[in-house]
């Protein structure tokens, strides 16, 4: 008896439930994150096309693809997902290839990706938002060029006073820049040879903890630095909490980006593409990048003219082409390696 | 047997059927399933079905895993005790203190945190234990702390939050033990020369084990399968057998090591069972 692991993570019946409604003229089904439900983002689409975007959320490219592998075809039409899992959806026949004209060319150039979004020379999802996987701090609580050096994590200064991002693969990523070893580059062995430390950056923190503890704990003070943190932690709060920070270190930082795609199986191709192109619009991706979930930086620079000058501040503009520059895509491992780190992380965590 | 019994016997069985059934189909069936895909394996992306006890055996080779085991037997070991030793006083003072008319109040106001959610009472924790929190500074302002200690994110904050919920559980089943007993078990032991220290220790203590062990295992229960408390209160600093269970399902996909987890779990609370079955009488609580 075989059966795949994303089918079986796909047990829950209630997601199916928004999908198996009959989709009324006039309506797109997107599959999204959280940032994409904000109304102050759906809404101008809506009014503009007379069409209601109903939204599911979903965490996870595994929980996503097990949505669709349960869904009818023809039950969603868009899907947001991560730059650097396109290619799996692409490989299953999920995606449909889009126009050449997605405007990109006002794309930061690091951005565009084509090898990641497109297969053969066919488009098949654009980037929409970006950011890092870094350091993010309080910096009245701690010495803001300390926060230039990743290495400074490992020092007495701050020990207990640091929380860990509960996710193995951007600060496994962050661990292995901090010893030199590039995100493209982490194997299985190499993997290994980061155990003894990231259990000194255990020892060092006072917590591990998933995206809402560990913006609780900067927030109220709890801890003054986040490892894995970034602009989406911190932003959002920019205006309530200004000395909230994050930078990225002379070491490098992950980049994480995420795309958006058309359905191939989509019966509203054209609403669904012209919502592709609202949101790589500088008008969406302005609303995008500051939506109430969490901010990050939008793919497409023309959004800056759209974007006030305290919101540019605290998604750092002014830094972003030397922090793209110094930042490496996330890892892409195979079962095996993903094993391997997840092992590496458990033990961690147990220390 | 006679044809009166033969009818009885039939009509206890029409009576108990929906609940065999429901048994059959909401635990033993889902059980059945789950210990059958404990027997697979997890090769790459893919569940194999091998029939081997391959993922027995890591639980009980593989530190980490079996870290997991102790961290949550040493926590609910800890609590249970500590909620015993809280929840038998207060009790006791309710049942023999309090005066009758007022002792449903105060029973409602012992179950009063009951009413909020289970997540909201653990974040609430989080904010009074945290370094900046009401605990730290109300020590720091009267002068016994000079500086916060670490209490958040620590085993000792989950303690604290699994007590806080556990104590309640435990004063209902003590207090509808207590109220049961006749005062003439008091009045005959002090005829018999017992001191009022002797009586307690001696008389009403042994009286009231149904009550505690009842409190005691369904506290051992709940708190050896909670994952909420320590995943919010723990700081992730050690992972009992729930958030192991939820790292092989959310994150690795790894049902068979899920499921092979859960029936070690389950094992567990029968051990549990077994240990306290002979007090276990819900009659007498």
């Amino acid at each position: 008896m075989k059966k795949t692991a994303t089918t079986a993570m796909a047990a829950s019946g209630a997601m199916l439930l928004l999908a198996s409604a009959a989709q009324a003229e006039g309506e797109i089904n997107a599959l999204v994150w959280c940032d994409h439900t904000d109304p102050a983002l759906l809404e101008p689409f809506e009014q503009a096309h007379d069409v209601k975007v109903n939204v599911k959320e979903y965490e996870g490219t595994a929980a996503g693809l097990a949505i669709l592998d349960q869904s009818r075809p023809g039950d969603w039409d868009v899907m947001v997902i991560d730059t650097v899992d396109v290619g799996r959806a692409v490989d299953q026949g999920l995606l449909a290839a889009l126009p050449d004209d997605m405007g990109t060319g006002d794309f930061f150039p690091e951005l565009v990706m084509a090898d990641s979004n497109g297969r053969d020379g066919t488009t098949y999802a654009v980037t929409e938002k970006f950011g890092y996987n870094t350091i993010a701090y309080d910096k009245t609580k701690v010495d803001p060029a300390d926060m230039d050096d990743l290495s400074i994590l490992w020092s007495d200064k701050y020990a207990g006073r640091i929380a860990v991002y509960d996710y193995y693969l951007p600060v496994l990523g962050l661990i292995g820049l901090e010893q030199g070893t590039a995100t493209a580059d982490l194997t299985a062995d190499s993997v290994e040879a980061l155990r003894d430390r990231a259990y000194a950056l255990k020892a060092n923190a006072r917590q591990v903890s998933d995206v809402v503890a560990s913006q609780t704990a900067l927030a109220t003070g709890e801890v003054d630095i986040l490892i894995g943190g970034g602009e989406w932690v911190t932003a959002v709060l920019s205006a309530e909490n200004p000395a909230l920070d994050w930078t990225v270190p002379s070491q490098g930082a992950l980049r994480w980006s995420q795309s958006i795609a058309v359905l191939e199986d989509s019966e509203n191709k054209d609403m669904a593409t012209e919502f592709v192109k609202y949101i790589v619009s500088p008008e969406g991706q302005a609303r995008l990048a500051t939506s109430s979930c969490y901010w990050g930086m939008p793919a497409n620079r023309a959004a800056g003219d759209v974007l006030t000058d305290d919101q540019k501040a605290a998604l750092r503009w002014d830094d972003q082409d030397a922090y793209l520059a110094n930042s490496q895509l996330y890892p892409v491992p195979d079962a095996d390696l993903d094993l391997a780190m997840q092992d590496l992380w458990t033990d961690m965590l147990q220390q | 047997m006679s044809r009166i019994e033969r009818a009885e016997q039939r009509t206890a069985l029409t009576f108990v059927a929906p609940a065999l059934l429901w048994t059959l189909a909401f635990f033993l069936v889902p059980f059945a399933a789950m210990v059958l895909l404990s027997l697979a394996h997890l090769e790459g992306r893919e569940v194999v079905q091998a029939y081997d006890l391959g993922n027995y055996v890591k639980i009980f080779t593989d530190p980490s895993l079996l870290k997991g085991i102790f961290v949550s037997l040493e926590i609910t070991m800890t609590v249970t005790v500590i909620s015993v030793l809280l929840a038998w006083p207060l009790a006791w003072i309710i049942a023999t203190q309090v005066p009758p008319k007022y002792q449903r109040l105060a029973i409602m106001l012992a179950v009063l945190p009951f009413w909020t959610s289970y997540v909201v009472r653990s974040y609430a924790w989080a904010l009074v234990l945290g370094q900046n929190g009401v605990l730290m500074q109300g020590m720091i302002g009267i002068g016994l702390l000079d500086a916060p200690i670490q209490i958040m994110a620590t085993r000792t904050a989950t303690i604290i939050g699994f007590v806080h919920f556990f104590v309640m559980l435990l004063t209902l089943t003590i207090y509808a033990n207590l109220i049961q007993l006749s005062p003439n078990y008091a009045r005959a032991a002090a005829d018999l020369g017992a001191s009022g220290w002797q009586t307690l220790r001696l008389v009403i203590l042994p009286l009231t084990l149904p009550g505690i062990m009842t409190g005691a295992f369904l506290t051992f229960v709940l708190c050896i399968g909670d994952y909420i408390t320590p995943q919010i209160l723990g700081g992730n600093n050690e992972l009992s057998m729930p958030q192991l269970i939820m790292l092989q399902l959310g994150r690795r996909g790894d049902f068979p090591m899920a499921s092979a987890l859960s029936v070690v779990l389950m094992a567990l609370v029968t051990l549990a069972y077994a240990a306290t079955a002979r007090w276990l009488k819900m009659d007498r609580v």
